[in-house]
């Protein structure tokens, strides 16, 4: 929790400011005056580096829009004039084309340990809500972003998330030619998801993010041990086991910052599509709408959702069951009645079941990708059922990534659990 | 003045309409910017009908036209392919073509066309709006060791047989949808406008 610092400048311009707007005062009351617990550990790093990242976007972003050309007929032309004419053009693409998987990583990552130490529980539930939020719209403008280069992958990726919306009862199919402009994603559709993806989604984007900070320094970080660091303070009314975040943290997550950026260059100059993996081979042909490339699919980061609609063999079920499977996050501060925070004094069933969860997703990832598709053959042979072999595989996962929320709640709910005594303080490596 | 006592009904019913009226005022604003996403009249326009000619296609083959930005496929089936379709009802979603927003009421037959041997349908997957390949070979496919000829999607996987009637057991809900067209003469086809005397 962040504490009230006044700061009294003794220079008499800055005082002057100060006392009409103590800008100041609140800057150190969020980074001095903020008392972080001492017991950060590596999965601690996620949260600066996706406002990093953000920067990043937003920044790389500007300038590709002094280049780009939101029509149906120049956005290819624009993107590859980007990359082949414009001075440092193909840079400031990587960077934000690798910025929008990175932070996708990263944010999974942050999701995890929010999972893992319980920083979805009381007094932190708008914090996790807040957050899924930032997930939800974050979804949405890596989309509308991915649509903007109009490859053919761009353009029936866009086809089909569109179409999902023809899932919705009566008004479907109105509400499909509504969102693209026209019968089929053309200019106009082009043109107002590049409106979203650079002025609409980002301002959004940006409000949840001082939400999501405000929400949190208001009820102050939780740590490892999952212990409430306020509830122990010093005579000084500091928290025994909180250390300010400036400078303590901010050196901590610039040494973070270091190691990420070393990783992005990699990606950036050497294998900036990853094998297809972040940019996808399909993309580097223009959109054709007669032409559909031999397999749709999306980019890595939504395919865990993706393969839950793609497994089940029916249109309104399958879109019910991809929104209930990001629904089912924003949840889980009230699927969990433990009260035990973190990971490490909860009981076995939580540990097994959380590992499980983040197998789960990784698998269905895989299915979303494609890959089980090139895997089946290779194992069962090249005359196995493949539909049916892939549908039952994913359709076990799609019920085990549901059955955690499931059990999460049975297992908490009924007292099942069996946790470790909770330390008093902190707990922190010998040195 | 600032000793008056405050008429907390007479409050409460000026916030009140002031928040009502302004909500009117807020919705009847936004209603324009949500009309500015429908179809433009350029878009409107450029859904005119196309006459194509259908006179070079081959028996079995198939020809892909553009209306309205939709793929129109135009089938000359053989008379093998069209054969072999009452003996895919069983397997078959909606057989009889019961779903009335897929067809024209004239094309609401086994057929699933004007002409028996002239299939037209929006190749458009009733899933999530891909594009089947024609597969219109009759023999086995990885998907089906009994393949009768028909159209399969390479993004999920939905199938359908030679009178875009979809399979069961796939996520297509739905028989592809078989545009308004009508024959102009023997071998010009018009897709968009319905025949004359038919609605």
């Amino acid at each position: 929790m962040s504490e009230q610092v006044t700061i009294r400048p003794r220079n008499r311009l800055l005082a002057w400011i100060e006392e009409r707007l103590p800008i100041l005062s609140f800057t150190a009351s969020h980074t001095t005056g903020y008392y972080a617990p001492k017991n950060f550990n590596v999965m601690y790093y996620f949260g600066s580096l996706a406002l990093l990242v953000l920067v990043n976007q937003i920044v790389t972003g500007i300038f590709l829009t002094m280049n780009y050309n939101p029509s149906a007929a120049g956005a290819f032309a624009s993107v590859e004039y980007i990359m082949r004419d414009v001075e440092w053009g193909w840079l400031i693409r990587y960077m934000h084309e690798v910025g929008a998987s990175m932070f996708f990583i990263v944010v999974y990552l942050h999701m995890f340990r929010g999972l893992m130490y319980g920083s979805y529980k009381k007094p932190r539930e708008l914090v996790w809500l807040l957050g899924m939020l930032i997930f939800l719209v974050l979804m949405a403008e890596a989309f509308m972003g991915y649509v903007l280069p109009w490859g053919n992958m761009s353009f029936w990726g866009a086809k089909v998330i569109i179409s999902l919306f023809s899932a919705v009862p009566v008004i479907g199919n109105d509400l499909v030619t509504w969102i693209m402009g026209d019968f089929f994603p053309a200019d106009a559709t082009l043109n107002r998801f590049f409106a979203l993806h650079v002025v609409a989604l980002p301002l959004v984007l940006l409000l949840l993010v001082v939400l999501h900070l405000a929400a949190l320094h208001e009820v102050g970080s939780n740590n490892p041990d999952g212990v409430e660091i306020k509830q122990k303070k010093g005579p000084d009314g500091h928290p025994l086991d909180g250390i300010p975040f400036h400078p303590y943290y901010t050196v901590k997550d610039l040494f973070g910052v270091g190691i990420f950026l070393l990783l992005c260059a990699f990606i950036i100059f050497f294998e900036p599509t990853v094998g297809g993996w972040f940019l996808e081979h399909d993309n580097y042909i223009p959109a054709n709408n007669l032409v559909t490339p031999t397999e749709i699919k999306p980019v890595w980061y939504f395919t865990p959702f993706y393969a839950i609609l793609r497994v089940i063999p029916s249109k309104g079920f399958g879109v019910l069951a991809l929104l209930a499977s990001i629904v089912a996050l924003f949840l889980v501060p009230w699927l969990d009645r433990g009260k035990v925070k973190s990971i490490r004094y909860r009981g076995t069933g939580y540990k097994v079941a959380l590992t499980i969860f983040a197998i789960v997703f990784v698998l269905l990832g895989s299915i979303g990708a494609g890959k089980t598709t090139e895997w089946i053959p290779e194992i069962f042979g090249p005359n196995a059922d493949l539909t049916f072999i892939e549908n039952t595989f994913g359709r076990i996962l799609t019920i085990l990534y549901f059955g955690f929320f499931l059990f999460l709640w049975a297992y908490t709910y009924f007292g099942w659990e069996k946790t470790k005594p909770v330390p008093d303080r902190v707990t922190v490596a010998e040195h | 003045m600032a000793n008056e006592e405050v008429n907390q009904g007479r409050r409460r019913f000026l916030a009140g309409t002031t928040a009502v009226l302004g909500g009117v005022g807020v919705i009847a604003t936004a209603i324009p910017f949500i009309k500015s996403w429908e179809p433009s009249a350029r878009a409107k326009s450029a859904a005119a009908p196309v006459t194509v000619d259908i006179g070079p296609i081959e028996s079995g083959q198939m020809v892909r036209y553009a209306w309205r930005g939709l793929p129109v496929f135009v089938v000359n089936r053989t008379t093998e392919q069209l054969a072999d379709l009452p003996a895919q009802d069983p397997r078959l979603k909606d057989p009889k073509s019961e779903n009335t927003d897929q067809q024209p009421k004239y094309c609401q037959n086994e057929h699933r066309s004007i002409k028996p041997e002239w299939l037209v349908v929006i190749g458009i997957c009733t899933h999530l709006g891909c594009v089947p390949d024609y597969k219109g070979e009759v023999k086995p496919e990885p998907w089906d060791p009994e393949w009768k000829g028909g159209f399969y999607c390479p993004c999920h996987k939905s199938r359908y047989d030679m009178s875009a009637r979809v399979y069961d057991g796939v996520p297509a809900p739905a028989n592809l949808v078989v545009p308004p067209y009508h024959f102009v003469d023997g071998t010009h086809v018009q897709i968009g406008v319905d025949p004359t005397g038919a609605a």
